[in-house]
């Protein structure tokens, strides 16, 4: 007879076989004997302890986005489960893949309003791929390995496995065997060739093809694929914002970003193209705006590995079910080499019209305040345009959007379905955890900077090396800009007084530096990027900068404001 | 679009919490459901829900995908009634005295085509299968009437005209599927 183990060790076993090496948590009662555990693994599994559980689940999609493993978070019950909630919402609506352990009272106490006790699956049911309860310890290993299929196949996402403490500690037989197969889930549909016979004639016979470019790219690792597909055609393509990094910045094809803050060349084209390909991207409002003069001159070809997708907000004329890995290849295979050179110069015009009227004065300003756009132009050249992007939510993610380049894959982290405030901080410290090679370079504005301020324990205490840039406006800026231009300027609780950063820094022996005048920017990204130790720059930007151009909310995909 | 009725056929594993994400799906776009049954379906380990509600299809086809993709969903599909087969069954509590006062038994039996369940000297149950309208009449018959002590109608109940049950079929190409790898 095999020896038994604790349900504890069996756990750690589970998530070594799965190859987790690094997880982010914190403890708490009901989830002691699985630290108690984590103890005898320290050689193998690195535990980083966040400040609040938010912070270990942003923490988790960091490295998931970054490194495409699946990202770990280990909490206790109740409050804990609580605080994770806004990550796992935050990786079901941008698909991140992620497992996120909660302990949980014994199963005896269950339903009884015990101490800490919250209905966890219940809670994380709308926001998960899969929510599991562990109540036994003969349990584990399959839910385990169940766990960490579910969340990294097929179109990737959170799974919440809700640990009963009985269950963690109850001796269990150890053994694993890792899931390949459930019969009710198919992560990844099959090509059909018909599907691909009809999207490929489309393309075949457009003389204006557009295409869009999504996550699902990146997801499936289909970057190449991609460049192969728009090059044999000669297709123009744009990006979402999780799309970002798909393509280089240097890519001809690449035409720039989509949406209310995009570009205007690819949103003003996605109203002239006559065939549309969205590849791995779900259409979202932001990208869309008002749906009933959305690309209605354009046959549409949907690319997407998620059948509820299709057709959910655009109704293709030719669905393409499948991960991009597989269809990608298949369509290239049919479709005619072509040349849209005409088509493709037409977007230049745009482009100068958006250079003159936005980019001109954002990014190369030569008097008045210190402009967003220019601090991150002048990082993204200082890093070689090699850096890892991590944005918070506002201005300063639009802006980073538009002026940061990307020449690697997986070199964006954003919070992009939920919008979540708060996520920078974490969420970089996961990606230089995920990628310790590279530099990685968070933007976060004033506000959502002091939403998750106290990981700068963690990152003093691992000594992460991320280089935060606060934008300092003194504003919630991105609403501010919306009362600004749709609510008669009535400031409503957007204006911050706020602490000296690089104290607080300083508190937390981070170096930094606050730069005020434009001439002293450059110095001071030099200082940043001078070693691989954390650092935080605070850049006091206009207080009233606006992100331009911008489609409003639910306006024509072509109806776009230069801010003049 | 036309709003009508439709039925949801939803196959899945037999597991905790199945019926709360289901339901979720329905509350976060704010679709009442009209009536409901789940039952074990004729393959060992595999549940049936039977779900109507009134819908445009264009709501309904995007429904029935985001079920379908649960992880413990087998299958979901969505019919209008042409495509099916189906029944309710309601039960009536009449008083004894009252339904005698009324007359004819006989008449109700044959023009409802009723089971009697139970009978005392203080209350009758009657049992009618049928459709909504149907089952719905009677009610309104024996309430203006005699009055109805208390009144509880099933969810519906559905079998597609096709020949098997598609579920089966699909079981085994996935089965074969796995295998092959």
């Amino acid at each position: 007879m095999a020896n038994k183990i604790t349900g504890a060790h069996a756990f750690m076993q589970a998530l070594m076989q799965e190859g987790v090496d690094t997880i982010f948590g914190y403890p708490g009662g009901a989830i002691m004997p699985v630290f108690d555990a984590l103890y005898d693994y320290d050689k193998h599994i690195n535990h980083i302890l966040t400040r609040h559980e938010q912070g270990a689940t942003h923490a988790a999609q960091g490295y998931a986005r970054v490194s495409g493993k699946v990202g770990v978070a280990l909490v206790t019950s109740g409050p804990a489960a609580t605080n994770a909630v806004t990550g796992i919402a935050d990786a079901m609506l941008d698909s991140t893949p992620m497992v996120v352990i909660t302990g949980q009272v014994g199963a005896a106490l269950l339903g009884t309003d015990a101490f800490q006790e919250i209905d966890v699956v219940g809670i994380t049911q709308p926001i998960t791929k899969w929510a599991y309860q562990i109540r036994r310890s003969e349990d584990i290993a399959w839910a385990v390995a169940r766990a960490f299929y579910i969340a990294r196949s097929g179109r990737p996402g959170p799974v919440v496995l809700d640990f009963a403490k009985n269950a963690q500690i109850q001796e269990v037989e150890f053994d694993y065997k890792p899931c390949t197969f459930i019969r009710s889930y198919l992560p990844i549909p099959e090509v059909q060739p018909s599907q691909i016979e009809v999207a490929a004639a489309l393309i075949n016979g457009a003389k204006k093809p557009f295409a869009l470019i999504g996550q699902g790219v990146i997801l499936a690792n289909a970057e190449a694929e991609l460049k192969a597909f728009l090059e044999k055609a000669d297709i123009p393509a744009a990006w979402t914002l999780l799309g970002a990094s798909a393509m280089s910045y240097d890519f001809p094809l690449n035409k720039g970003f989509l949406g209310m803050h995009g570009n205007v060349a690819p949103n003003m084209k996605t109203n002239e193209c006559d065939v549309l390909i969205a590849i791995g991207m779900r259409f979202d409002d932001r990208v869309t705006g008002d749906l009933k003069t959305y690309a209605k001159q354009a046959k549409i070809i949907h690319l997407d590995i998620d059948a509820a997708e299709i057709g959910k907000n655009v109704i293709p004329d030719a669905p393409v079910l499948g991960s991009a890995k597989d269809t990608l290849p298949s369509l290239t295979a049919k479709i005619n080499s072509a040349k849209h050179t005409e088509w493709i110069a037409s977007f230049e015009e745009y482009k100068k019209l958006e250079f003159e009227k936005v980019i001109q004065r954002e990014v190369h300003p030569e008097s008045g305040e210190i402009t967003m756009g220019e601090v991150i132009h002048k990082i993204t050249h200082a890093t070689n345009n090699e850096a890892i992007l991590v944005t918070d939510v506002g201005q300063n993610q639009m802006m980073a959007a538009r002026y940061f380049n990307y020449s690697k894959t997986r070199s964006m982290v954003t919070s992009g379905g939920l919008g979540t405030m708060g996520f920078g901080i974490p969420a970089a410290m996961g990606a230089k955890m995920g990628a310790p090679e590279r530099t990685v370079c968070m933007f976060a504005g004033d506000g959502g900077f002091q939403m998750t301020i106290q990981e700068l324990g963690t990152i003093m205490q691992e000594q992460i090396g991320v280089k935060m840039i606060i934008l300092n406006n003194h504003f919630l800026g991105m609403v501010r800009q919306w009362q600004e231009m749709f609510f008669e300027e009535r400031y409503s609780f957007t204006e911050m007084q706020n602490p000296d950063f690089i104290a607080i820094a300083k508190a937390y022996r981070i170096d930094g530096t606050e730069v005020k005048k434009r001439e002293e920017l450059d110095a001071a990204i030099a200082d940043m990027l001078k070693d691989d130790k954390p650092y935080l720059l605070v850049v006091n930007v206009e207080k009233k900068g606006m992100v331009y151009p911008m489609m409003p909310a639910g306006a024509c995909v072509t109806n776009i404001l230069l801010g003049d | 679009m036309e709003t009508k009725l439709y039925t949801i056929t939803v196959f899945s594993e037999n597991t905790v919490g199945l019926l709360g994400q289901i339901t979720i799906i329905f509350t976060r776009r704010a679709i009442n459901i009209e009536t409901l049954s789940v039952s074990p379906s004729a393959i060992k380990g595999i549940h049936k829900f039977t779900i109507t509600l009134f819908a445009t299809e264009d709501v309904v086809s995007k429904v029935v995908k985001q079920i379908d993709k649960r992880v413990d969903i087998l299958k979901a599909y969505y019919n209008t009634d042409e495509d099916l087969v189906f029944q309710e069954i309601a039960l009536y509590k009449v008083a004894t005295d009252k339904l005698l006062e009324k007359g004819s038994i006989e008449d109700l039996v044959r023009k409802y085509h009723i089971r009697i369940l139970e009978m005392n000297s203080d209350f009758v149950v009657l049992q009618k299968a049928g459709h909504y309208a149907e089952t719905q009449q009677m009610f309104d018959e024996l309430s203006e009437s005699i009055g109805v002590l208390q009144f509880i109608r099933s969810g519906r109940v559905a079998i597609t005209r096709s020949k098997v049950e598609r579920l089966s079929d699909m079981l085994e190409n996935i089965q074969q599927k796995f295998e092959k790898k």
